[in-house]
């Protein structure tokens, strides 16, 4: 099942998104998609994100794969739904998008073996968590400055459920830039696994329904233009449109 | 002062009638010393920490800024986010996480943000700060600032905060603020704002150049430098002219071993 979130007629509902584009709406209503403005799917308290959890992309940046997951916390100002528009600031070199299977933690999580973990999982969406790498500096890196700026986070377009991905560890990821194909991966070549994610954070701190995990992305980080159209696509969930202003 | 709260088992916030002089509180008719209530933390949102702004662990750690891994000294702010997992309240136990026999302290002033914060400059930077708070931002003692610090900082319970949060136009000025820590009793540190490297107006500013703070969002700043050690059975107790006192026992986690 999916599920989405958007403003609609001076409101903010729960909708489900039809395979004709509508939105059926609680109350029954079905809305067109023109009619809404998609929301981030979650409104999480806490945002967990991993940094090189696939070994291309740490390969890429010049970075042995890690021994232990790098986590890396952000704040709910980062959000923005899908078809939303980031900002790149004035001035940078380079900013590139980052597209991520994030995880929405369906129960409160504290301690949970891997074994366990899926049944902690309520379902899946897509993130693109941009990064501008001109603000990088050698403190808490990935600083706030990179990672942590208004709207450079989005996410959506809905939850799928567990039950309807599977398996979320052999889903293709994809992100196009203007429609090209610039980045893509699978989550399979995840150095930590989303069940040892799980029983990793969760050793040490406890995780609340509708937290989210940010799972890192894989290999093709292409700097991004004003004007461009960034397209961020996993297999059995979705595509989450962004523009560059 | 009149101060802003939330009491254990109550699901409304109270405001109340402090005087942090005599440790006293008047709600609901009755005036009795504050410890004689139970406490929940106030309502905060997202509490993001400003690290080294503290001249005095800045100094101690000048010269390793400029070698690796570290390179240079820091040009922006150094952030952290102690997640809501974390916060703790007045009077409530902090659990050693297994195998972990001291936390390090440190006291910290939080301003709790009164209106949504994007790009204010420095000089209007206090109108969007609605108060202030105390804060222990526990932590396992660590060196490395290269990655963030996760498992030492985000623990559950590592940070109370409290006991209340007190308006801004309810106390003295923000710049006269000081804390004293006190561990079973003994005096082990005292601290003012002078210290840091940059008034929390300056930080303010240049946090929401690039990201915005919401009502009820708490920056705050940290004094670790000569922050106490704590292990268990140790009651850390910070005090803060103008805003009150924020008391916690460390204790060791039921079962030693963890699961």
């Amino acid at each position: 099942m999916k599920r989405a979130r958007v403003a609609w007629n001076g409101t903010v509902t729960d909708a489900v998104p039809l395979d004709d584009g509508r939105l059926l709406l609680p109350d029954g209503t079905v809305a067109a998609e023109s009619d809404v403005i998609w929301l981030p799917p979650v409104e999480p308290r806490t945002i967990v994100a991993l940094g090189l959890n696939y070994a291309d992309h740490a390969g890429e940046l010049s970075f042995a794969a890690p021994k232990e997951p790098l986590l890396f916390f952000k704040g709910k100002n980062t959000l923005i739904g899908h078809r939303g528009r980031t900002v790149r600031p004035d001035g940078v070199n380079v900013m590139h998008y980052e597209c991520e299977l994030a995880v929405v933690v369906g129960r409160p999580a504290r301690r949970v073996k891997a074994e366990r973990a899926y049944d902690y999982i309520c379902g899946y969406t897509i993130a693109n968590d941009y990064a501008v790498r001109d603000y990088l500096e050698n403190y808490y890196r990935p600083n706030f400055r990179v990672k942590n700026r208004d709207r450079t986070t989005p996410l959506g377009p809905w939850i799928v459920s567990h039950e309807e991905v599977g398996d979320p560890m052999a889903l293709r990821l994809r992100t196009y830039v203007n429609g090209t194909v610039v980045q893509e991966g699978d989550t399979g070549d995840m150095i930590f696994s989303i069940p040892h994610l799980l029983e990793y954070i969760t050793e040490f701190m406890t995780l609340a329904p509708g937290d989210l995990i940010l799972t890192g992305t894989p290999k093709g980080a292409v700097n991004v233009q004003p004007g461009d159209e960034v397209v961020t696509e996993i297999e059995r969930i979705g595509r989450l449109v962004n523009y560059i202003e | 002062m009149n101060v802003r709260l939330r009491l254990a088992g109550r699901r409304h916030l109270f405001e109340a009638k402090a005087d942090w002089r005599s440790g006293t509180m008047t709600l609901e008719g009755r005036t009795a010393p504050i410890d004689e209530w139970e406490w929940e933390a106030p309502d905060v949102g997202a509490l993001y920490g400003v690290a080294l702004n503290d001249r005095w662990e800045w100094e101690g750690m000048a010269e390793a800024m400029t070698a690796p891994p570290y390179e240079q000294p820091p040009k922006g702010p150094v952030l952290y986010m102690k997640p809501a997992n974390t916060i703790n309240a007045h009077r409530r136990p902090v659990v050693l996480p297994p195998g972990v026999q001291r936390l390090r302290a440190a006291p910290a002033i939080g301003l709790v943000i009164g209106r949504t914060a994007a790009r204010v400059r420095r000089e209007q930077a206090l109108d969007f700060v609605f108060g202030y708070t105390i804060i222990n931002d526990l932590s396992i003692p660590h060196e490395q600032r290269y990655r963030p610090a996760i498992k030492e900082q985000a623990r559950d319970g590592f940070t109370p905060v409290g006991p209340w949060i007190v308006p801004k136009e309810e106390t003295v000025p923000l710049s006269s603020l000081m804390a004293r820590v006190y561990v079973n009793g003994q005096l082990v540190q005292c601290a003012d704002l002078r210290r840091f490297r940059h008034p929390p107006e300056q930080w303010l500013a240049e946090v929401t150049e690039f990201m915005t703070l919401y009502p009820g969002d708490v920056l705050f700043f940290s004094w670790p430098a000569d922050a106490p050690l704590v292990a268990a059975g140790d009651v850390v107790r910070i005090e803060m002219d103008g805003i009150g006192v924020l008391e916690n026992r460390i204790i060791a986690e039921e079962g030693g071993g963890g699961a």
